[in-house]
């Protein structure tokens, strides 16, 4: 598919790192189903290195590929090293994302900071509900001012539960 | 390795007799209709032999009835802006359903900031419109009725009759957007009751486009487009006559070839059907399994989504379509699904396969044991399917 790099389609092929850690030091678990993408990363971490990291994901190519890719980039690496991977760094890595995926799609970074700072709170013995560190997310913060009727498509103001445009019903829960 | 096109709702081959006819055409008759010299004249035989063809087609005894615009798309613009601006003055109310295209809900949406009222009908589970509800929706001031034949994402057909003879009590107009279903399952505008049908060429096998608007005797229209006098100065422009000579062959063929081809159809979407159950778990088909389109099967794969279904599949060499939030611009799941009370989620994983001539039960058993493999794939790096599983 022409949309997307061939360093994408090459993670997407032959995903790297895919599963997960059973007695993970860090668990990170980002996005939600209802935006497109879910993203889970765990990683076992010894003497401040990343020596193991496992993702899962749903979601489209550019989701699967930038899991394996940021596996790949937080692998081996120190805590603080790992810290440092941005998103862009990640779209970079793959040459580059369509840019309507730059955000819904891009939240291995997401998910990694995230298992990193359940391992830091672990470690500092903050213990933490498991419900809680799978935290919810939907969209990214560039995706929050953009609520849609699923309807008719209109803009609709966030936290309406009537669609001005169609004046059907929507669920407030869809645009949180 | 033979590739397999099972994404027909978005291109399907043109039948061998309509390439010839067209490029016979190009060749030879590449006459503007309007002319009065003997090009012309030619030219303007074979426009009119063509508009019997499709009028064949949809059962329309009038061929003059028939406007060829650029399609699916056209028509509709068409049929809904025709009519609204030329009844401005007996309404502002308009009804259609939930499940329409894009092409009759974004022409809505700017009507509305015209401030016409629109009711749009919400389907059932099935993706039904219920008739009572239309008559419940029809007021005074309500000008067209706008329901569709057949859902190409869902492959729902709609009680079309029913829903006309409702309307038909009531003066306002109805347009059915027929683009699903003309050419492929019987489309009789007379039967249907229909006051407007659009449909298009590229789906039975005639070029993208073409297409056409029923538009029936007495029927308020305003032109849509104008500019010369072509089409009984319904549809301004010189009209693509080697697209229209290719519709027309393409009509003729589906009316002859009809009965056969539903047959074929239909042995292929039960075999889908049966092999889809059997190959693969945690799986919904969508649509009304007694009133669906037999060249269509939607199916929502649990767990996983559309768009690496459909990457996947490519890189088989088979195509399939999605339209799930990733795959389209929007990045929001498909508002049929939604009307017919799909999970979110499920429909993230939802595909449609479409099918037709040149499609064999091999392709569709190759078909089903390669997404198999892609299922067990996509699930097994699934977070959903892990949860599943372990809960």
């Amino acid at each position: 598919m022409a949309m997307y790099s061939k360093t994408v389609m090459d993670h997407f092929k032959t995903p790297r790192n895919v599963g997960e850690i059973a007695d993970a030091d860090g668990v990170g678990e980002v996005g939600n189903p209802i935006c497109g993408d879910m993203m889970k990363i765990t990683i076992k971490v010894t003497d401040g290195v990343i020596d193991d990291i496992k993702f899962l994901t749903f979601g489209c190519g550019a989701a699967i590929a930038v899991s394996s890719m940021v596996s790949e980039m937080a692998k081996g690496k120190t805590i603080d090293e790992a810290k440092k991977i941005s998103k862009q760094a990640v779209a970079d890595a793959l040459g580059g994302l369509p840019k309507n995926k730059l955000h819904c799609s891009n939240l291995g970074a997401d998910a990694l900071h995230m298992a990193i700072k359940d391992y830091e709170d672990r470690r500092a013995g903050i213990k933490r509900d498991p419900q809680e560190a799978a935290g919810v997310q939907c969209y990214t913060e560039d995706h929050h001012h953009g609520c849609k009727c699923p309807y008719c498509d209109a803009d609709i103001a966030r936290g309406a539960d009537i669609c001005s445009m169609c004046g059907r019903k929507v669920e407030a829960s869809e645009c949180q | 390795m033979r590739s397999i096109n099972l994404d027909y709702v978005s291109a399907n081959p043109l039948l061998p007799e309509v390439q010839e006819a067209m490029i016979a055409a190009i060749r030879d008759n590449y006459g503007n209709p309007s002319s009065s010299h003997q090009l012309g004249e030619k030219a303007a035989e074979q426009l009119e032999l063509a508009r019997r063809r499709v009028a064949g087609l949809i059962h329309c005894a009038r061929p003059e009835d028939i406007i060829f615009t650029s399609g699916g798309t056209e028509s509709i613009n068409h049929a809904i802006k025709g009519v609204v601006f030329a009844r401005r003055d007996k309404g502002r109310h308009i009804i259609t359903s939930n499940i329409e295209h894009n092409a009759v809900l974004k022409p809505l949406r700017g009507l509305r900031s015209l401030d016409y009222d629109v009711t749009s009908i919400a389907v059932d589970s099935h993706g039904r419109v219920n008739p009572d509800d239309v008559a419940k929706a029809l007021r005074d001031d309500t000008i067209l009725v706008s329901i569709m034949h057949g859902n190409s994402e869902i492959g729902t057909i709609q009680p079309i009759k029913e829903i006309a003879q409702i309307v038909h009590k009531h003066p306002a107009t109805f347009h059915c957007d027929a683009v699903a279903t003309a050419g492929v399952i019987p489309v009789d505008v007379q039967e249907l009751g229909v006051d407007l049908l659009s449909f298009a060429a590229n789906q039975f096998y005639g070029p993208p486009g073409v297409g056409g608007l029923f538009v029936k005797r007495g029927t308020s229209l305003w032109p849509l487009i104008e500019g010369g006098g072509q089409e009984r100065t319904r549809r301004g422009g010189t009209e693509n006559l080697i697209g229209i000579i290719g519709m027309g062959i393409a009509a003729e063929t589906a009316q002859r070839d009809m009965e056969n081809r539903f047959i074929h159809l239909q042995r292929l979407k039960a075999k889908l059907l049966t092999m889809l159950h059997e190959k693969i778990n945690d799986i919904i088909i969508n649509g009304d399994p007694d009133n669906s389109l037999p060249n269509l099967v939607s199916v929502s794969i649990r767990y996983i989504e559309g768009e690496s279904i459909v990457l996947m599949l490519d890189e088989e060499n088979i195509a399939v379509s999605t339209k799930s939030a990733c795959a389209s611009g929007s990045l929001r799941a498909s508002h049929v699904l939604v009307a017919i009370g799909s999970d979110y989620a499920d429909a993230q994983g939802t595909i449609i396969i479409t099918f037709g001539r040149g499609i064999t039960e091999e392709d569709i058993e190759v078909f089903t044991d390669t997404l198999q493999r892609i299922v067990q794939t996509l699930r097994s790096m699934s977070p959903l399917y892990r949860k599943e599983r372990m809960s």
